[in-house]
């Protein structure tokens, strides 16, 4: 009944793996040739060797460096946050009593649809207010926990902590911030990665919220520093799409390095849809 | 610390951080929201005067807000048809003996890692109307070049084909996913009636995803909503705007929110439509809650 590939089969899984890869090979394609050979009419399909001097370019042309910087902070704070707080309530929504636990998670699930960025306009007043318009604390610190994170690892803690653990370790004296570090954290782990990835990409990858709060010269993530870079009346590819590529790469990296986690312990939903 | 203290109050400071915050940064902007959406409101000034549904009348006379709203669906609709159809012929494809399986899904995830901004910028280039990939291979078949976006059903298939590269894989796994959890019996009772392989696929595999297949169009829907890095990066940039095109044959509800809100200061009106999309938003979710229930209560 479950047959290996046919030819037909195998012919339709190099397309999807042709689909997959070619807009990333296009973009490196595109990155390390100079403007006048894209132009031409047929359009050079390999690399060519330019890509440093594009690269080059970029750094030039807009402070990337600080770009690279801004997103590199913005994610890990972001992400560890989210693993320490989604896994602390969790925990305690999983395996906790206490009065008003019902409708409290009511509310975690009630929220999980809500999607945050459509309160854009009072979100901007009052991080103005905060004083942090233009500052990475306006990115941050609305994206510390979410409600889906909340929502998934208390599912986690179902599956992976077994209550008599927990209870054991109250027999035995252990508080219950000891029990979370101890017990539930390490037996958390796997869960907790494949969400410090998602959140991880789901930052680094956000356009919407820190296009209206960051400013695209002086404090820009590598997205709205790429957007500024493709704007203007007239638009360099080469150099906008050496930008993408320089932007895409720690995501690819860190994607090679825990696909196998990820692609096991993919959740049924999507933290940033 | 008394033991009868920390049962009783740490759960309550496990649970905290996160309500702080989402009292702060998301219930509160989202009920401001609809406090905003009935004044006349300058971003920068702040409010101007209290005019009830005012905002509300204007939003259903005007002829900017339906061509986003038809904008929308129409993408919407362009996008995920195919989309869900080819995610579910991948993972067809991936439920059976495969060397190297893993590398395979990770192939099929890879494109929904990548930002969005970069995936919009590439495909723009590909679409590009002098320099394009898409005008050579067009070339092949004699045809002009075409300037996509010039015209509504070309825009609209260029934003629908980035938003199904970065997402038919990703719902191809889920799919996949909720494949192997159908019964191997009910697999197997199928090939003893001498069902083929279609016939299977269609009266055992597809009734047995049916809640996931759901779950994925709603959860689609309400992505579709919020489009906007897509169309606002094809359009070229910041100096082009969010008005999606010259006659804005391209233009997202989201994108009319930021070009009302952040363009032109107008908070009030950008609230109004803000207040709607959650409200469309909320009318999906629901359904699904509800269809979900229902399904899974059946099967």
């Amino acid at each position: 009944m479950r047959r290996a590939p046919g030819v037909l089969a195998s012919a339709a899984l190099l397309l999807v793996l042709l689909g997959s890869l070619f807009p990333l090979y296009w973009s490196v394609v595109v990155a390390s040739h100079d403007n006048a050979a894209m132009s031409a009419r047929v359009p050079p399909l390999l690399p060519g060797g330019e890509l440093w001097r594009n690269v080059h370019d970029v750094f030039e042309a807009v402070d990337f460096q600080a770009a690279l910087g801004n997103s590199a902070i913005v994610a890990v704070t972001v992400t560890a946050s989210n693993v320490l707080l989604s896994t602390l309530a969790g925990f305690a929504f999983a395996h906790l009593r206490f009065r008003g636990r019902r409708v409290l998670f009511g509310l975690v699930l009630g929220s999980v649809m809500v999607p945050a960025q459509l309160g854009v306009v009072p979100l901007f007043e009052l991080v103005g207010e905060l004083g942090w318009y233009g500052r990475l604390e306006a990115v941050v610190v609305p994206g510390l926990v979410s409600a889906f994170g909340v929502f998934w690892m208390r599912q986690a803690c179902r599956e992976a902590v077994p209550r008599e653990l927990v209870d054991a370790a109250r027999v035995d004296g252990c508080s219950l911030v000891r029990t979370y570090w101890h017990v539930v954290l390490p037996a958390l782990r796997p869960h907790a990665l494949v969400l410090a990835m998602l959140t991880f990409l789901a930052s680094w990858n956000d356009f919407f919220w820190p296009l209206v709060v960051l400013d695209p010269v002086e404090s820009p993530t590598v997205q709205v520093a790429l957007a500024h870079l493709a704007g203007g009346y007239y638009t360099d590819y080469p150099l906008v799409l050496t930008g993408a590529v320089l932007g895409t790469l720690p995501v690819v990296v860190l994607f090679a390095l825990l696909a196998r986690k990820l692609v096991t312990g993919l959740p049924g939903g999507r933290v940033n849809p | 610390m008394s033991v009868q203290w920390d049962r009783r109050i740490t759960p309550y400071l496990f649970v905290s951080p996160f309500f702080v915050l989402f009292a702060v940064f998301g219930l509160y902007p989202l009920l401001r929201t609809g406090w905003m959406s009935l004044h006349r409101w300058d971003l920068l000034a702040g409010p101007v005067r209290f005019t009830g549904l005012a905002n509300y009348a204007d939003l259903l006379t005007d002829p900017h807000f339906y061509n986003a709203l038809a904008n929308t669906a129409s993408i919407f609709v362009v996008a995920t048809v195919p989309q869900l159809a080819a995610a579910l012929g991948i993972a067809a494809l991936l439920d059976r003996p495969l060397r190297g399986r893993t590398a395979w899904h990770a192939v099929v995830l890879l494109p929904n890692v990548v930002p969005v901004v970069a995936v919009a910028l590439v495909f723009t280039q590909l679409f590009g109307r002098d320099q394009g990939f898409a005008a050579w291979v067009l070339s092949w078949f004699g045809a002009d070049p075409v300037d996509w976006q010039a015209h509504a059903w070309s825009a609209h298939l260029g934003v629908a084909i980035m938003v199904n590269w970065r997402w038919t894989g990703y719902n191809a796994l889920l799919y996949l996913a909720a494949m192997q959890s159908v019964p191997r019996e009910l697999h197997e009772a199928a090939a003893l009636d001498g069902a083929s392989r279609l016939r299977a696929f269609r009266s055992v595999t597809l009734p047995g995803i049916r809640p996931t297949l759901l779950f994925t169009v709603v959860v689609s829907a309400i992505g579709g909503l919020q489009l906007f890095a897509e169309p606002r990066l094809f359009g070229g940039g910041s100096t082009a705007g969010s008005a999606g095109g010259n006659d804005r044959q391209f233009q997202t509800l989201v994108m009319y929110l930021y070009e009302n809100g952040f363009e032109r200061f107008d908070a009030g009106y950008a609230a109004t439509i803000s207040w709607v999309l959650f409200a469309l938003c909320a009318v999906l979710a629901s359904v699904n809650a509800v269809l979900v229930r229902r399904l899974v209560g059946r099967g």
